[in-house]
């Protein structure tokens, strides 16, 4: 997000929306109504769309409501009463058909879409795929770059316009991986993978959060996501490669071990075997090291 | 001796659970000692706590869901001061780990303690009188689950001052809730607490739907039920179906954190994957157990003020019991973001928005009740209009989030918590004050105040917009659910809103109080003499208010739907031929299986093993007891009916 739309959609945010909701939100930065890649820019289209359908239906019910009960109140003399009315058939069909409708419109949104933006698809972008392996840990983000060899912490480096493909774990308990601008969530578990697949097309810093709650930390457990231009991000990559830290069995047992509020971090080198290690401890740390029950969070050493 | 229990327990460091418990204590002392001074003790034993007159067994489910209510909302006014004030680097009053014990006991008691109170008390006090018949099914079982869920809410509440209380959510998911990431007691409270009154729920459920199959008037065939029954019957069918799944899956968790087996957990083969699947195999079910018998409601508050009958019957029937089948199949939509597949989530967003088909079919019956009708514009009919127009808002947020790729980016958001709010607060509660306003006077014989009747609706109407769509916003926004505090500063001004919602919901909660303190003192000039005091349509208003403990002196003869207004406008057949009658007798089972039950729990929750054993005994040792009873009625003879008869004619030739 630029400083721009930063002091402007602020306003809006804080006064607009009393006024209506859905329509002052959609130009703010930040959330899901501004998405900064194809998953997310579909995903908007698709909360509009069904959005619109069903408040072609909805407003109608609403205003009949409050037309009605006005109208056939007791005080009005000029309402025709039908005490006896109980059923019509026609009308019956009516009440059934344009739910039925709408379902039968919205289902096959759903169908189709459901294919369409399935986490695990691949996408196809601009840039070369970059692979990304994330681990949650408590409470803070571990990313791994197999490819490079790297790791960092609490943020995500991508290239701008290349497609990303995630595979998730947790060491720890649940948690859900979530960019909002980016689009969707996906949920990380001990002993399991899951697989995302998120595209930036423009360069900024976007928010990271766990949208599954985790324990005491939860609140903090957020990162930074900056996409940056390919050459840029060969640059990052190359001067990870030069930081000191290497994430070995010792430092990953120091990492795995709870604290909140952690700094960013990033490692120069990284055992390619680290991921499917966390994957099959099934939560425990993969060294000789093992887990041991949480206790109250410390600051990280 | 006392197993994980020490003086540590007390939260003597923890200003505001402290204080809470001391102002609980003096209460709960202050309230003893008047019953004691006033030497009200054999009349509370007689007349309510051993009853097992379902009429005030229904009372006691609403009383105990309001009194709940005062506990959920102070919880959940805290955590909307918690967040209008932590933004950027502040850090709120609220430190996370007595904010994560304060929603989940939120969601806990709110959805256990009120929503369910709320609506079986409905349902106890007003299905056999709608059905035309003497009581329940079970008298003594219904006292026992009534018991059993006073119990649950007990050990809840002692959590406040013994211990800590969860806090992994209101659905204490795994590897979370296991004993290697809680280790405290905080999540045995939970548990425990709910395996409690979750037994007595279940025995309410089956009371409930034994007595709507196996109870009614002569000539109330199923077609001719109240839709009131209908819905109930399709909650307590849930229930029965339902609940057991709540049972084994809290039982195999508590296998996990008392016995070391793997269930759920991370390692030893565990799948915590498992227990979300089988929880939400609960849980979907439940919301329409809270729901359906609101609708209920709303279908004999808009017919009866409308002055017509219910159009389209049959529909609200079919759609009543499409919905109870359906909501057995869409579970997994509460996690298409666990990466199940494009198949798997498609069928579930599909199948959840199917259930959007009979229930826009309800709201369209509604409409069209009114259309035609001379409305009388009452609370409930406030109620009941506020409920179609906030809740076609719910349903609909709810079907968008029922399109998988939407969930993507929705689940777990604020715009959730607004979406459930919605329909729970539009929905359970709207219906729960409606269907209390409505049959208060047949309980209590006299009329609550109409004037601050409608200015509760209004705060709660207004506050709850104003709490809740904010969070739509912020959901929008990108906040998440639980969380304790954020970074991004432009969300206060919501939040700030959003509290200031919580504080006009407040203002109503104080005004429900302040109605039944004024409805009290003037309940002279609001009596309900003819029993029938809003010209109702079904047979719960053809008896006396509050109505004698045998209901019927003679069982109506039901002729249709719609039975008391048929006999009212059709007044013919032969005087009323009165005999003696039976009535069930008092019972102390309940109470005293309740007695036990909380040093049970309590015991298990602390690992003190004699306890338990003490509280297990006592159980069994009354069950026993009650096994081997000789007497099970009482008899009411002619003279006692006819007096009361007479009586209430004389009254109604007052009216």
């Amino acid at each position: 997000m630029t400083a721009r739309n930063l002091s402007n959609s602020k306003a809006r945010r804080s006064w607009g929306f009393l006024a209506f909701p859905l329509l002052a939100l959609a130009g703010c930065s930040h959330g899901v109504l501004d998405p900064q890649g194809p998953v997310g820019e579909n995903e908007k289209l698709i909360l509009f769309d069904a959005t619109a359908i069903m408040l072609a239906v909805v407003i109608p019910v609403i205003l009949c409501t409050l037309a009605f009960a006005w109208w056939f109140r007791a005080k009005n003399r000029r309402a025709h009463r039908r005490p006896d009315w109980e059923y019509s058939g026609r009308i019956e069909f009516v009440t059934w058909s344009i739910p039925a409708l709408i379902v039968l419109f919205l289902g096959g949104i759903a169908w189709i879409s459901s294919h369409d933006l399935d986490p695990p698809k691949r996408l196809t972008g601009a840039g070369a795929p970059i692979e990304v392996q994330v681990v949650s840990l408590d409470w803070k983000w571990l990313f791994i770059y197999p490819q490079e060899h790297i790791a960092t912490v609490n943020q995500l480096v991508i290239p701008v316009g290349a497609p990303v493909h995630f595979t998730l774990t947790s060491a720890s308990v649940m948690n859900s991986f979530f960019v909002p601008q980016l689009g969707s969530q996906i949920y990380t578990m001990a002993g399991m993978t899951t697989h995302l697949n998120l595209l930036a097309s423009h360069p900024g810093t976007y928010a990271g959060i766990s949208a599954q709650f985790s324990g005491d930390g939860f609140s903090d457990m957020q990162f930074d996501v900056r996409a940056v231009p390919a050459g840029e991000f060969s640059t990052w990559v190359a001067g990870t490669h030069d930081a000191a830290q290497r994430l070995d069995a010792e430092q990953y047992a120091r990492l795995a071990a709870p604290s909140v509020r952690n700094a960013q971090m990033a490692f120069g080198q990284v055992s390619p075997d680290l991921f499917d290690a966390v994957v099959h401890g099934k939560g425990t740390v993969p060294t000789s090291l093992s887990a041991s029950p949480r206790q109250d969070p410390g600051t990280n050493p | 001796m006392f197993g994980k229990l020490s003086w540590a327990a007390i939260p003597l460091n923890e200003p505001i659970p402290l204080i809470t418990v001391g102002v609980l204590i003096v209460g709960i002392v202050g309230i003893l000692s008047l019953v004691t001074w006033k030497g009200w003790w054999p009349y509370l034993w007689r007349e309510w706590i051993t009853t097992t007159d379902h009429k005030r067994l229904g009372v006691m489910y609403v009383i105990l869901a309001l009194v709940m209510l005062l506990r959920g909302f102070s919880d959940a006014i805290m955590m909307r001061a918690q967040l209008a004030l932590a933004a950027g680097h502040a850090a709120g009053y609220l430190p996370p780990d007595h904010y994560n014990q304060i929603f989940s006991a939120h969601g806990t008691i709110m959805i256990f303690f009120v929503g369910m109170a709320f609506v079986i008390g409905l349902m106890n006090f007003a299905l056999p009188l709608q059905l035309g018949v003497r009581d329940v099914a079970f008298p003594v079982l219904n006292s026992v689950g009534f018991w059993l869920t006073a119990a649950g809410v007990l050990l809840v509440n002692v959590s406040l001052g013994v211990g800590e209380f969860s806090r992994t959510g209101w659905l204490a998911y795994p590897p979370l809730s296991e004993i290697a990431y809680s280790p405290g007691v905080g999540v045995d409270y939970y548990l425990w607490s709910l395996q409690i009154s979750g037994l007595g729920t279940l025995l309410s459920g089956i009371n409930l739907t034994t007595t709507i199959l196996k109870l009614r008037a002569p000539g109330m065939s199923y077609a001719r039920m109240p839709v009131f029954c209908w819905t109930a019957l399709a909650s307590n069918l849930l229930i029965v179906a339902a609940f057991p799944i709540l049972t084994a899956t809290f039982a195999m968790l508590l296998l996990d954190r008392y016995l070391g087996f793997h269930f759920f957990t991370n390692d030893g083969g565990g799948n915590p994957m498992m227990y979300i699947n089988l929880i939400w195999g609960w849980g979907h079910p439940e919301v329409y157990i809270l729901i359906l018998p609101a609708f209920g409601v709303f279908s004999e508050v808009i017919a009866t003020f409308s002055g017509k009958p219910l159009f389209g019957y049959r529909s609200m029937v079919m759609a009543t019991m499409a919905i109870c089948v359906l909501s057995f199949m869409v579970w997994l939509h509460h996690f298409f973001t666990m990466g199940a597949g494009a198949n798997v989530n498609a069928f579930f967003g599909i199948a959840t928005m199917i259930i959007a088909v009979p229930t826009g079919v309800k709201v369209f019956n509604w409409l069209f009740t009114m259309y035609g009708g001379s409305i009388r514009f009452t609370a409930p009919v406030l109620w009941a209009i506020g409920f179609i127009v906030t809740f076609v808002i719910g349903g609909m947020t709810g079907v968008l989030m029922a399109i998988p790729p939407a969930d993507f980016v929705l689940h777990n958001s604020l715009f959730l918590i607004a979406h459930f709010h919605n329909v729970i607060i539009g929905g359970v509660i709207f219906g729960a004050m409606a269907g209390y306003t409505y049959w208060f006077p047949k309980a209590f014989g006299f009329k609550l105040h109409e004037g601050l009747g409608k200015a509760v609706f209004w705060c709660w109407f207004v506050g709850f917009y104003l709490a809740f769509m904010p969070l739509y916003g912020l959901g929008l926004m990108g906040a998440t659910r639980r969380m304790q505090h954020y970074a991004d500063t432009s969300w206060q001004p919501l939040m700030i809103v959003a509290f200031g919602g919580a504080v006009v919901i407040l203002i109503g909660i104080i005004l429900t109080v302040a109605q039944l303190v004024v409805s009290i003192r003037t309940r002279n000039r609001r009596r309900d003499l003819s029993g029938d005091p809003w010209n109702g349509r079904t047979l719960e208003w053809s008896t006396s208010s509050p109505p004698p403990v045998w209901n019927f002196a003679v069982l109506p003869v039901v002729s249709g739907p719609d039975a008391f207004w048929r006999t009212k406008h059709n007044p013919k057949g032969p005087a009323p031929k009165y005999e003696p009658l039976e009535v069930p007798k008092h019972s102390a089972l309940g109470f005293t299986v309740a007695f036990f039950a909380v040093p049970l729990g309590f015991a298990l929750i602390w690992h003190i093993w004699w306890l338990a054993i003490v509280g297990l005994l006592g159980i069994v040792a009354a069950v026993l007891r009650h096994a081997w009873r000789v007497d099970l009625e009482e008899h009411v003879s002619l003279a006692t009916i006819l007096e009361h008869e007479q009586a209430q004619q004389l009254r109604a030739a007052r009216a």
